[in-house]
């Protein structure tokens, strides 16, 4: 069946591809943080008993125990527990399975600095300002960096000579510079715009005018922050991608046949396109991380704050939840990207035509 | 000889080899100029620039010349390191893959894509989370490498996969030279300067993922690092303070690093890629 699809057949492959990318990134983020000393399960055990009585730590402690099946739980409901009143460890292949169990059903436990609260909430909750910030950024960014390379690239001259270091300096800026600059400048000096956070104290996340007014508002400098970057980067890579193209006979061939600039650059801007597009996927990765720093310069409520105040408090559900979610994001990205490349790649498309 | 005439006359690689050995210079002539000294207390807590003190203070009150010499020194230690390290381990596996072929090939394609999917800031979180007690700048710098090779990798694979078919290689097979002759006498030194291009942004993406870590308060305990000094100025109220000497120098260092290793790439790419120059 998939043999006359070329294309189904491609994104089959790349959604099998995935999934055990997806496999080798939840075990990365299981193992890795048990590598170190500062072991996740002991970091939690200390976290959790302090400041608290005897007793209430002993619960809450053992809450924790058998909410991840750190420990074995006999049938009665009660912890096990050796001569000298300490729990009996699951093994870590044990724990291993567990966690998968977990993940797949979206369980993240639950968070220790904001205890009773899961870390599935959590996310939840800053999930939307980081998907608002960063999918329309790239996409946008993407866009705006591509062709202004390709005119850079067909147009040289002054507007090439300008654009070419400018887009370099962008890309250079690491995003948390430029995004403190930017709240320096344009927050605290000038008071254009608000500094830090995504929307006024008295307000609530709600489908409403003032909300919504509010947001846009504090969006601006985060925007700023993330776009230029994206657009440098892309720009420099679009702008070699199409001085090769121009090198081509056929780019020759229609300048001598009097085809018109605005056909040329668009004959051009397609065939760049699809490594410009392969390019995006690769350097997914990365434009997210940088994105998630800058939001914690701004203050801004998605999943960067998430991961910062969850690292500063030691909070080990909470990092593993967010950086699995960020990975899952990525990871769909990239699919999305790669099958847009199935329907685009002419080598695909063709195949599919004559139906080899 | 002639390549470095070559190199001399693109305005690019001037400016950025001239950036680039500045900030080296400060970095390794610094501490023999002025005393570098980041634990003592010279002064109050964020003074502004003064005759006695050039940039300032900290919110410690530490001398900010001091802190930026140091800073600057730590974050070109972690490049340098994270770079070689990277390099290295993406250098070995793309040009072996590149030039096996075969099922070792495709194994070692589909482990560096693997990685380079998954962002390496995630797997950098999480090492850095584990070993918290003993967090040295060697050992960041090490983690750095260790999770930045893949797209050198990558990179490296496609090139030796080009030489594999030339009539040298193939003569040197039939001379009886081993896998690892070919690869290092017959394939690598077609590409070195590929590989040194490599190195370049490889140093680069080193210092950003350094400052990165920091910025996330996952940086090294036991120095001051360029971004460490961003974390700090952005933790301790600089913004709101409008104490700008303590965090604007050390953002003009690190984009001024990072800016000089891009154009030094890019002028370098212009040279030993003809096509490019026109």
């Amino acid at each position: 069946m998939l043999k006359n699809r070329p294309t189904l057949a491609y994104i089959v492959g790349r959604a099998g591809w995935y999934a055990v990318t997806f496999f080798v990134a939840i075990t990365v983020n299981f193992f890795l943080p048990r590598l170190g000393d500062a072991n996740p399960v002991d970091t939690i055990m200390a976290k959790v008993s302090e400041g608290l009585d005897a007793t209430s730590a002993k619960a809450k402690e053992e809450a924790y125990l058998k909410e991840f099946d750190l420990v074995e739980v006999d049938p009665t409901g009660k912890v096990k527990r050796d001569a000298q009143g300490k729990p009996v460890r699951t093994s870590l292949g044990h724990q291993f399975v567990n966690y998968l169990g977990m993940s797949v059903r979206f369980d993240l436990g639950s968070s220790i600095l904001q205890h009773p609260k899961r870390v599935s909430e959590i996310i939840k909750a800053a999930l939307p300002w980081t998907l608002a910030l960063q999918l329309p950024t790239i996409v946008l960014g993407w866009l705006i960096g591509n062709g202004l390379g390709a005119l850079a690239a067909y147009r040289r001259g002054v507007f090439d000579k300008l654009m070419y270091p400018l887009a370099l300096l962008a890309s250079a800026v690491p995003a948390f510079c430029f995004g403190m600059l930017l709240v320096y400048v344009f927050g605290i000096r000038l008071e254009w715009f608000p500094a830090v956070g995504g929307y006024d104290d008295g307000l609530t996340p709600e489908l409403s005018f003032a909300f919504f007014r509010s947001a846009s508002y504090y969006y601006v400098l985060p925007f700023a922050s993330v776009f230029s970057i994206v657009v440098g980067g892309q720009a420099i890579g679009m702008r070699s991608m199409c001085i090769y193209e121009l090198g081509t006979d056929y780019v020759k061939y229609a300048k001598l046949l009097g085809i018109t600039e605005s056909k040329i650059l668009f004959y051009m801007f397609r065939n760049a396109m699809l490594p410009q597009l392969t390019g995006l996927a690769l350097a997914l990765g990365t434009m997210v991380a940088g994105a998630l720093i800058a939001e914690m310069i701004f203050s801004y409520p998605g999943l960067g704050m998430a991961v910062l105040t969850a690292i500063q408090g030691n909070d080990y559900p909470l990092i593993s939840g967010c950086t699995l979610l960020v990975t899952v994001c990525v990871l769909c990205a990239n699919f999305s990207v790669d099958v847009l490349v199935g329907f685009l790649d002419p080598r695909i498309r063709a195949a599919r035509q004559t139906g080899k | 000889m002639r390549l470095l005439k070559q190199l001399l006359k693109s305005p690019f690689f001037v400016l950025g080899a001239g950036l680039f050995l500045l900030t080296l210079s400060i970095g390794l002539l610094g501490p023999s100029f002025t005393n570098v000294d980041v634990n003592t207390r010279a002064g109050l807590a964020y003074m502004p620039p003064s005759a006695k003190h050039w940039l300032g203070t900290d919110h410690m009150g530490v001398d900010m010349i001091s802190m930026l010499v140091a800073g600057l020194r730590s974050s070109l230690y972690v490049g340098f390191l994270a770079g070689t390290v990277a390099t290295s381990v993406g250098t070995l596996i793309g040009l072996y893959g590149g030039y096996k072929g075969g099922l070792i090939d495709d194994v070692l394609t589909v482990g560096t894509n693997l990685f380079l999917v998954i962002p390496s800031l995630i797997v950098l979180i999480l090492l850095s989370a584990s070993v918290e007690n003993g967090r040295s700048l060697t050992l960041i710098a090490l983690i750095i490498g260790c999770t930045t090779w893949t797209w050198s990798a990558r990179a490296v694979r496609a090139q030796a996969a080009s030489l594999r078919n030339r009539d040298h290689v193939a003569l040197a097979r039939i001379n009886g030279f081993g896998t690892l002759g070919i690869v290092f006498f017959h394939i690598m030194p077609y590409l070195l300067s590929y590989i040194f291009m490599v190195f370049i942004l490889q140093m680069a993406a080193g210092i950003l993922s350094e400052a990165s870590l920091s910025m996330l308060g996952l940086g090294p305990y036991d120095s001051v690092s360029l971004g460490k000094i961003l974390n700090e100025a952005k933790t301790n109220e600089a913004l709101t303070d409008g104490a700008w000497w303590a965090f604007a120098p050390a953002m003009v260092l690190i984009t001024t690093i990072v800016f000089s290793l891009y154009i030094i790439n890019t002028s370098l790419e212009g040279v030993f890629n003809p096509r490019l120059r026109k």
